[in-house]
C-alpha cells in the first residue's frame, strides 16, 4: 500500500516547477490530486500534464488571488471527493525592483497572489480539511511554500520578501490557532533556496533584459557558486519535504518552517 | 516500510533508549545497517535482538575512545553515511546561581563536546566513504534551544550551541566540496520512558502528565516514533538539498504563544 492512498491533496500553481513536482509526487504515492492553476482547463498543456499523472488528478482552474476561485474549488473538491487531506498553498510570483521606484501596484500585486493566496486558501478549506482531518489518525496537512527569502533580506527584493515573510508567520499563526482549538489540520512552512524552476528562469531574463549578466545561464552559474553545495535544487527536492509534511511521518510537526536550501542561509 | 535507506550504515550514539533507540528501530526498519553506542549493555542487547543492530559500548564524551570505536566500525562496516548525535544528559543540571562548576563541565561534556567528537569522527570517515564523500549527519538538539529553561542552564546552553555546531560542520563539508549534511533537529516534549518513569513516580500521575501534554500547542507529547521518523527522513537522500537547517519538531510549541 502507499502512504498516501485513499488522500485527496490540492496543490495550487500546479502546472509547472515546484507545484508540479509535488503533485507528481503525491501521485506517485497514491493520492487524489486536484491541480489548480490559471490555465484553462482546455488548454493543451493542462491535458498534456492530465495525461501524464493519470486518473487520480483532476484540474480546477484557479486564481489563488480570488476567493471565488477558491469556493468554487472548494465546491468542487467536496463533490467530487468529499474530502481534503493535505493543501499546498504554493502559487506565487517574483517582484524585484529598488524601493523608490517599486510601483504600488507591482506590490500590492505580489501580496495579492503570494500573501492574499495563502490565506484565502487556508480560510476557504479549514472546514473541509477540519472534517476530514477528525476520520484520519493523525489529521490533515496544509503546507505553505514560503522562500529563503522569508527568513532573510535581500537587496531590490522589499516586495517578495515582505510577502514570503508575512507566508512563514501566518503559518506559526494559524498553527498554533488549529492546535489551541483542537482542529485536526497542521501547519507548516517550506523555504527553498533557489530552485531550477520555471519562475527562476523568468527572474533570470529579467535581470539580463537589465544589463546585468549577458545570459541567464551565467547568473544560474553565480547562484550555484554562491551556495554552500555548490547547485541549485531540483523540484523533486522540495517536492520530497512536501511529502514528508503530507505524510504520517510528520505527525508532530505543525508551526514548523523546513529549510531546504543547500547552507545558504546557513553562513 | 520503504527501504530508503538500503546499502547504508549509521551510527546512533545514545541509542540504547528514548528517541536513540527510536532512531535505531526506524533506521534499521528502513534499511540501514545501524550500529549504536551508550552504556546500558542489558538495554542494548534487546535492542540488537529486536534489530539486527550492532552494540559499542562507548561514551560520547570520551575522546580517546573514538579512534577505536570507529576503527571498530570501519572493520565492520567498511563505511559511514548516518550519523545520528543522539546522546545527552540532563542529571545534575540546575540555574545558573546553583549549577556545581564539576556538574556544568560534565553536562557541557556530554551535550556539546560529545556532539562535536560525533561530527569530528562522523566527518573523517565519511569523507573517505568508497564511491565518494557523502553522508548525513543529524544532530539532537531541542526546542530549548529556543526556548531555554531557567533551571536547565547547562543543558539549554549547549542545545543552544548546537545550532551553531550544525551550521559550521554543513558549510565546513559544503567548502570542502564534501557531499555531507549536517542538520539539527529540535524535538519538543517527547514521551521516552524516562519521562514517563517521572510521570508515575509523581504524587499526582495524571496531573504530571497533563502538565507535560499541555507544553505543545497540540496538547500531546511527541511519540519517539515521530522523532525517528524525522531522522529518517533526513537521514535519506531526499534530503539531500537539506543542510545547516534546523528543524523543529514540536507540536507548534516554538510557534509562538498560546495565548491566555
Amino acid at each position: 500500500m502507499k502512504n498516501l492512498s485513499g488522500r485527496v491533496a490540492l496543490v495550487s500553481g500546479a502546472l509547472r516547477g515546484i507545484g508540479l513536482a509535488t503533485a507528481e509526487r503525491y501521485a506517485a504515492e497514491g493520492a487524489s490530486v486536484v491541480l489548480t492553476d490559471l490555465t484553462e482547463p482546455g488548454d493543451s498543456s493542462v491535458k498534456q500534464v492530465l495525461d501524464h499523472l493519470g486518473p487520480a488528478a483532476s484540474y480546477q482552474k484557479l486564481d489563488v488571488a480570488n476567493e471565488s476561485d477558491w469556493q468554487a474549488a472548494e465546491k468542487q473538491t467536496r463533490s467530487r471527493h468529499g474530502r481534503l487531506d493535505i493543501l499546498v498553498n504554493n502559487a506565487g510570483i517574483d517582484c524585484t525592483g529598488a524601493v523608490d521606484t517599486l510601483e504600488l501596484s507591482a506590490w500590492r500585486k505580489i501580496m495579492s497572489i503570494n500573501v492574499d493566496g495563502v490565506f484565502l486558501g487556508t480560510k476557504t478549506f479549514t472546514r473541509l480539511l477540519g472534517e476530514t482531518g477528525r476520520t484520519t489518525r493523525f489529521g490533515s496537512s496544509v503546507i505553505n511554500i514560503s522562500s529563503i527569502m522569508g527568513l532573510v533580506g535581500y537587496a531590490e527584493t522589499s516586495a517578495y520578501n515582505t510577502g514570503k515573510g508575512a507566508v512563514r508567520l501566518f503559518t506559526k499563526s494559524v498553527a498554533i490557532e488549529f492546535a489551541t482549538k483542537r482542529i485536526p489540520i497542521r501547519v507548516n512552512s517550506i523555504h527553498p533556496g533557489f530552485v531550477r524552476t520555471p519562475l527562476l528562469e523568468i527572474g533570470m531574463r529579467r535581470w539580463v533584459e537589465k544589463g546585468l549578466a549577458a545570459k541567464a545561464q551565467d547568473l544560474i552559474d553565480q547562484i550555484a557558486a554562491a551556495t554552500p553545495n555548490g547547485r541549485l535544487a531540483e523540484p523533486a527536492e522540495i517536492a520530497g519535504a512536501a511529502y514528508f509534511l503530507a505524510s504520517d511521518d510528520s505527525s508532530y510537526c505543525t508551526g514548523s518552517e523546513l529549510v531546504i536550501d543547500g547552507g545558504w542561509t546557513a553562513h | 516500510m520503504a527501504n530508503r535507506l538500503e546499502g547504508k550504515v549509521a551510527l546512533v550514539t545514545g541509542g540504547t533508549s528514548g528517541i536513540g533507540a527510536g532512531a535505531v528501530r526506524r533506521l534499521a526498519t528502513e534499511g540501514a545497517r545501524v550500529a549504536f553506542t551508550g552504556s546500558n549493555t542489558e538495554a542494548a542487547e534487546k535492542l540488537m535482538r529486536e534489530t539486527g543492530a550492532s552494540f559499542h559500548p562507548h561514551r560520547v564524551e570520551s575522546a580517546d575512545t573514538w579512534p577505536a570505536l570507529m576503527d571498530t566500525l570501519k572493520a565492520r562496516y567498511g563505511r559511514l553515511d548516518i550519523a545520528f548525535a543522539n546522546a545527552g544528559i540532563e542529571a545534575g543540571d540546575g540555574s545558573v546561581e546553583t549549577i556545581t562548576f564539576e556538574n556544568w563541565n560534565r553536562l557541557l561534556s556530554v551535550n556539546l563536546t560529545g556532539v562535536m567528537l560525533t561530527c569530528q569522527h562522523a566527518v573523517r570517515m565519511m569523507r573517505v566513504n568508497p564511491g565518494g564523500s557523502t553522508g548525513s549527519i543529524i544532530l539532537n538538539s531541542s526546542m530549548s534551544a529556543y526556548r531555554p529553561m531557567g533551571n536547565f542552564v547547562a543543558y539549554s546552553t549547549a542545545k543552544g550551541a548546537l545550532i551553531a555546531l550544525a551550521k559550521s560542520v554543513a558549510m565546513h563539508c559544503a567548502n570542502q566540496g564534501m557531499k555531507i549534511r549536517c542538520n539539527s533537529i529540535h524535538p519538543g516534549v517527547v514521551e521516552t520512558d524516562m519521562i514517563r518513569t517521572v510521570i508515575e513516580r509523581s504524587p499526582d500521575p495524571a496531573a504530571a502528565r497533563a502538565q507535560f501534554e499541555a507544553m505543545a500547542p497540540l496538547k500531546r507529547m511527541a511519540r519517539v516514533e515521530e522523532i525517528a521518523a524525522l531522522v529518517a527522513f533526513l537521514a535519506s537522500d531526499e534530503a539531500a538539498f537539506i543542510s545547516g537547517s534546523e528543524y523543529g519538531i514540536d507540536g507548534a510549541s516554538t510557534a509562538g504563544m498560546m495565548g491566555v
